[in-house]
Parts: structure tokens; sequence; C-alpha cells
């Protein structure tokens, strides 16, 4: 079974996003740039169920400007077989992003699509799910656990109330929740052999997608800002800091 | 304009996320709402109550008894013909469902919003909450999912809406539930609750969280919450996760418990009206945006407040 893992290059996890001062968006310039962590976390379980047999493929898949060839890079020194990189220096929505990967899915037939649940830029926490309807799969959203199993695969979701198993249909679409697995790093000669793997490189036209925008964003703006209170001395003030506020008798 | 919105429900009750999403709904039109699931006459009579509420189509079936969305989805595609917005709430079902609905209808989602400037115009955070995005939506019908802490509550009592049966396509045949593992707890919800005291990394274990964050959650009436270290760490289960990627929540006082203040554990509770903050570190993160801090060894100085309290 061939898996599909759709990767995003978003701002590094450890840096704090600050918003330009026009109000146009958040500043990427010279920031660090990184593989989307949950995204990563789909990265590793392919290549675990490569690992177990389960999987005989692995295709990385990127939408996004040129530079995203660093992260299907990174994608293939961990472990996937070779990579597509779908070049837009415009920014594509969710949607756009569904879309074109619909058309990759209907020419690769993966078993599994393996996505990131959210991208920790925009958080929409939509494409999964988007690419599911559109190609008529059923989705398995929020992954703590994937079990194949001849072709069903058994799926246990992280929900608001605790975990939630649901058992479906293969070919379907995962996305990855934090505990799915702890993504390995590359190794210095994967990362070398990673540079000869395959790489693909193509544009929405060449599958046929308008990604055309369908949100605009007017503006972008920071949250109101929390001022630093007070630090109380001991628990004895803290104690009456609680009463004061009505929790505590 | 007509607005559908999904009724989160569980045991028989409409849950709270679905009236902040009612009120984000009636800011937009006439509010429907779409009740699914099995056996669901007596949310759907309650749902008719829900101030603000006109019409309440229910589907009963089987197939929605575990709001798969494969065959939720297909419901409200249906039900879209005579509606402009469908609107979800920002929970886990809620975000389950409504991008697979909004793909069906080439809509492009709007997710978790803040804020409706107009009828096309809405507020939503990105980034971890450091960048709040004003975005216009060009999409004929909308489809919207709605953070529940940033819109009141609608009443549960004061409507008369008229309930109807609709029959949808029923099981799509590509999923089905094998079974939850549902925390049961006799503590407010996480997401409702007045207060809340969360533990981290700090903890060291499961064990910890019993004997020290407990005893004090149960003076306060508190709900417990923690940072991913702590869930990842497997000191409490996945649904106590506040942040970015987890839970999102503003009760009255929230209490931060050897947590450091990551960006992304900010990103679930910055909104809370009283934030207090218990670590060793003077210098962690959390300090930043506590109202109230104290620098100490939570071993030491927790079970201290509780024993004050
Ligand atoms: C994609 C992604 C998503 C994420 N989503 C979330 C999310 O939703 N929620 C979330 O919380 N995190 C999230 N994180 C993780 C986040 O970046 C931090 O790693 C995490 O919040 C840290 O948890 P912590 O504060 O418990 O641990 P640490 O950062 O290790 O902090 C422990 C704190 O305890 C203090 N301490 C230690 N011992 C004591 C003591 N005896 N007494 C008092 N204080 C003490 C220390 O000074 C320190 O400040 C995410 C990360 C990524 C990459």
């Amino acid at each position: 079974m061939k898996v599909l893992v759709p990767v995003k290059r978003v701002i590094d996890y450890n840096v704090k996003p600050r918003v330009k001062m026009d109000g146009s968006g958040v500043d990427l310039a010279n920031v660090k740039m990184s593989m989307n962590p949950f995204d990563e976390i789909a990265v590793e379980e392919a290549i675990r169920l490569k690992e177990k047999g389960v999987a005989t493929e692995i295709v990385a898949v990127s939408i996004g400007e040129a530079k995203a060839q660093e992260t299907l890079r990174t994608a293939l020194a961990m472990g996937a077989d070779r990579a597509i990189l779908i070049v837009s220096e415009t920014e594509v929505e969710p949607l756009g992003v569904a879309k074109l990967l619909a058309k990759v899915v209907a020419e690769e037939a993966p078993g599994l699509v393996i996505l990131g649940k959210q991208a920790i830029d925009d958080d929409s926490n939509q494409t999964g799910q988007m690419l599911a309807a559109l190609t008529g799969r059923p989705q398995g959203t929020f992954a703590s656990k994937v079990e194949v199993e001849g072709d069903t695969v058994k799926v246990t979701r992280e929900v608001d109330g605790g975990l939630e198993t649901v058992s479906l249909k293969t070919p379907a679409i995962i996305t990855t929740d934090l505990r799915l697995n702890e993504p390995r790093y590359a190794s210095l000669p994967n990362i070398m052999k990673a540079k000869s793997k395959p790489l693909a490189q193509k544009t929405p036209a060449d599958y046929g997608v308008d990604v055309t925008p369908r949100l605009k964003t007017l503006k972008v703006s920071e949250p109101p800002k929390r001022q630093a209170g007070i630090k109380v001395a001991d628990v004895d003030e803290l104690a009456a800091k609680l009463k004061a506020l009505g929790v505590a008798a | 304009m007509k607005t559908l919105v999904w009724v989160e429900h569980e045991g028989g009750a409409v849950k709270d996320a679905t009236l902040s999403a009612v009120t984000a709904a009636s800011k937009l039109g006439e509010v429907h709402l779409l009740v699914a699931g099995e056996g669901v006459g007596g949310v759907a009579d309650a749902a008719a109550k829900i101030a603000g509420v006109g019409k309440v189509h229910v589907a009963d079936g089987a197939a929605y008894g575990h709001a798969l969305p494969e065959n939720v989805a297909p419901l409200v595609v249906d039900l879209m013909g005579s509606h402009d917005a469908f609107v979800a709430p920002a929970t886990a079902n809620g975000k389950n469902i409504a991008p697979r609905v909004a793909a069906l209808l080439d809509v492009m989602q709007v997710s978790e919003i803040l804020s409706v400037e107009s009828a096309d115009t809405f507020t939503r955070p990105t980034y971890a909450g450091n960048a709040i995005a004003t975005v216009q939506s060009s999409d004929a019908k909308k489809v919207i999912t709605v953070r529940a802490t940033a819109f009141e509550k609608a009443a549960r009592e004061g409507g008369s809406g008229t309930v109807e049966a609709v029959s949808g396509a029923g099981d799509a045949g590509l999923s089905s539930f094998v079974g939850a593992e549902i925390s049961k707890s006799e503590r407010p919800e996480l997401t409702s609750a007045k207060v809340i005291v969360s533990g981290g990394r700090a903890l060291q274990n499961s064990e910890n969280f019993h004997t020290i964050i407990e005893p004090l959650a149960d003076k306060l009436g508190a709900a417990v919450g923690a940072s991913r270290a702590a869930v990842d760490a497997g000191y409490v289960p996945n649904d106590y996760q506040v942040g970015q990627t987890g839970k999102i929540v503003a009760p009255e006082v929230y209490v931060a418990v050897g947590i450091s203040g990551a960006i992304q554990h900010l990103a679930g509770m910055k909104d809370s009206k009283t934030i207090i903050a218990i670590n060793k570190d003077e210098e962690a993160p959390i300090f930043q945006v506590a109202d109230i801090g104290l620098v100490g060894d939570l071993f030491k100085v927790v079970p201290e407040l509780t024993s004050k309290l």
C-alpha cells in the first residue's frame, strides 16, 4: 500500500510570531522555518507503517513556495521515498490545497493519506477533512493510534471527552494528533541520501486546479496584551487573594 | 440570511459550546438547528427551547449516533440548499464535521471565529493566537466554526422553535464507531468551568496530580487541566490538555502550577479573567501574563495553600 504524506513549511514552533507594523500579516523575513510539527508526526507514522511492512512506498507532497523543497528534503531524509512539490508563490488556502491533493490522490492512488491535524501558522484544522470529502473517503482525524487490519484501518482519536475509536474502510484519510508518535531525527547519512531521492516539481495549473483564495485577509493585528500583574510574597497572601476573588473560603 | 447550527449533544443534553455557536449564528440572521443522533427526540425538544431558535431539523437514526462525519456531512449538505451559512462549535466533533461539509459545498471554511464583523467578515486567531486575522469570505454560502469562549451562551430557555424530522441518506458505509474511553469525573467540564487548576511537567507523575493538584481543585470547585508536557508524559489523559492544539478555556480564575508558559499553552488560556501562576523560576514566561504570581516550589506551596483555604 502506498502512503501519501502532505507536509507544510511553517514558522518554527519555537519562534514567537510578530505581527507586521502595517497589519498585513506576520513577519516571516529571516524567521526560522520548519516542517509543521503535526506533519512530522505524519511522516513518522508512514515510516513506521513501512517498517512494519504495511506501507510499500511513501510519497511526500508539499504545496507552497519553492523553498518548501527543503521541507520535502526533510521528509525524504526521515524516510519518505519520493516527493512532489506543487509550487505556488501565493498562499494556497486549505480548500485549494485539498483540491490539489485530491488530484494527486487520483494519480497516485494511495491506500492512506496521513496529514497533520492542523498547521501551526493558520491554525485552520481543515485540509484532511476537506480532502476526505473531495475524494469520498472516510476520515480518522486527531489520531493517537493507527492500526491497519486488512482493508480497514482502526483509528483511535483524541476527542474532547477522551479517546474514541473508529473503523474506516481503506482507502482512508488520517490526521495526526500529538500523541501518535515521536518523530525521529534524520541521520546525517540519510540527509545526504535524501539529496538524490526523486523530487518532482509541478504547478497548480498542471493539475487544472483554480487556487484563487476565497478569503481575503483585510487586516492582521496583535491580540490584546495582558499586563504582567503582581507577585505575592507568600502563600498567605495568595490565599487572601483567592478569597478576595470569591473562589475560596 | 438563514443559518444552520449543528447541535452537539451528550447524554440527552445540548452542550454549552453549541449555545455559543447559536449566539454567533444569530448575528448572521435566522437560526435553525440540526440535531442528528440516535434517539434524540428529547434533545430536539430541548434545542427548540433555546432562545432565538426557529426551526429544529432532527435526523434520528443509528447512522447518526456517533457524529460520524461521513454520515453527518451529506445530511448537512442536503439542508444547505435552503440555508446560507453552516455554523458549528469549534469542538473536536465540530472540527471533524464542518470542513467535510465545506469541501462538499466548495466553500472555504472560516475556522474558530472570535467575532462576526458583518455578514461576510469575521475575526479569527492564527499563529497560536498571536495574530488575529480579519477575513472576508467571497463564498456564496458560509461555513464557520465558532470559538466558544468568544461568544456568550444563548439562553437554554425562552425559545419556541418548531421541530421537523429530516431523513438523510443514512449510513455512507465508509466508517463505523468501535468504542470510546471517556474520562469520568465529578468535576466541572474544563471548557465550562469557572475555575481551573492546571499542572505541568513539574508535577513529575500522575500520583502528584492526585495528591497536589486535585485537593487544591477540590477546594476551589475547579476543573483540572494540564500542559502538553504533562499529557505527553502520561500524568493525565489527553482531554486535559489546554492550548493551541488542545482545549481553549477562559475561566474566571486559571491557576497554572509548574507550567512554564510556552506560546502554545498561553494560546489556550490567556483569555482567562484572572491568571495565577505558581512556578519556582521567577523568570518563567507564565509570569508575563499572570495577574498574580507566586515564586516557589509547588511541592511545598500548593499543599500549604490548599490547607489555608
Ligand atoms: C505542535 C505543537 C503543539 C503544542 N500544543 C500545545 C498545547 O496545546 N498545550 C500546551 O500546553 N503545550 C503545547 N505544546 C508544547 C509547548 O511548546 C510546551 O512544550 C509545553 O507547554 C511545556 O509544558 P510545561 O510548561 O508543563 O513544561 P516545561 O516547559 O518543562 O515547564 C515546567 C515548568 O515548571 C517549573 N517547575 C519545575 N519544578 C517546579 C517546582 N518544584 N515547583 C514549581 N515550579 C516548578 C519550571 O520552572 C518550568 O517553568 C505544543 C508544542 C508543539 C510543537
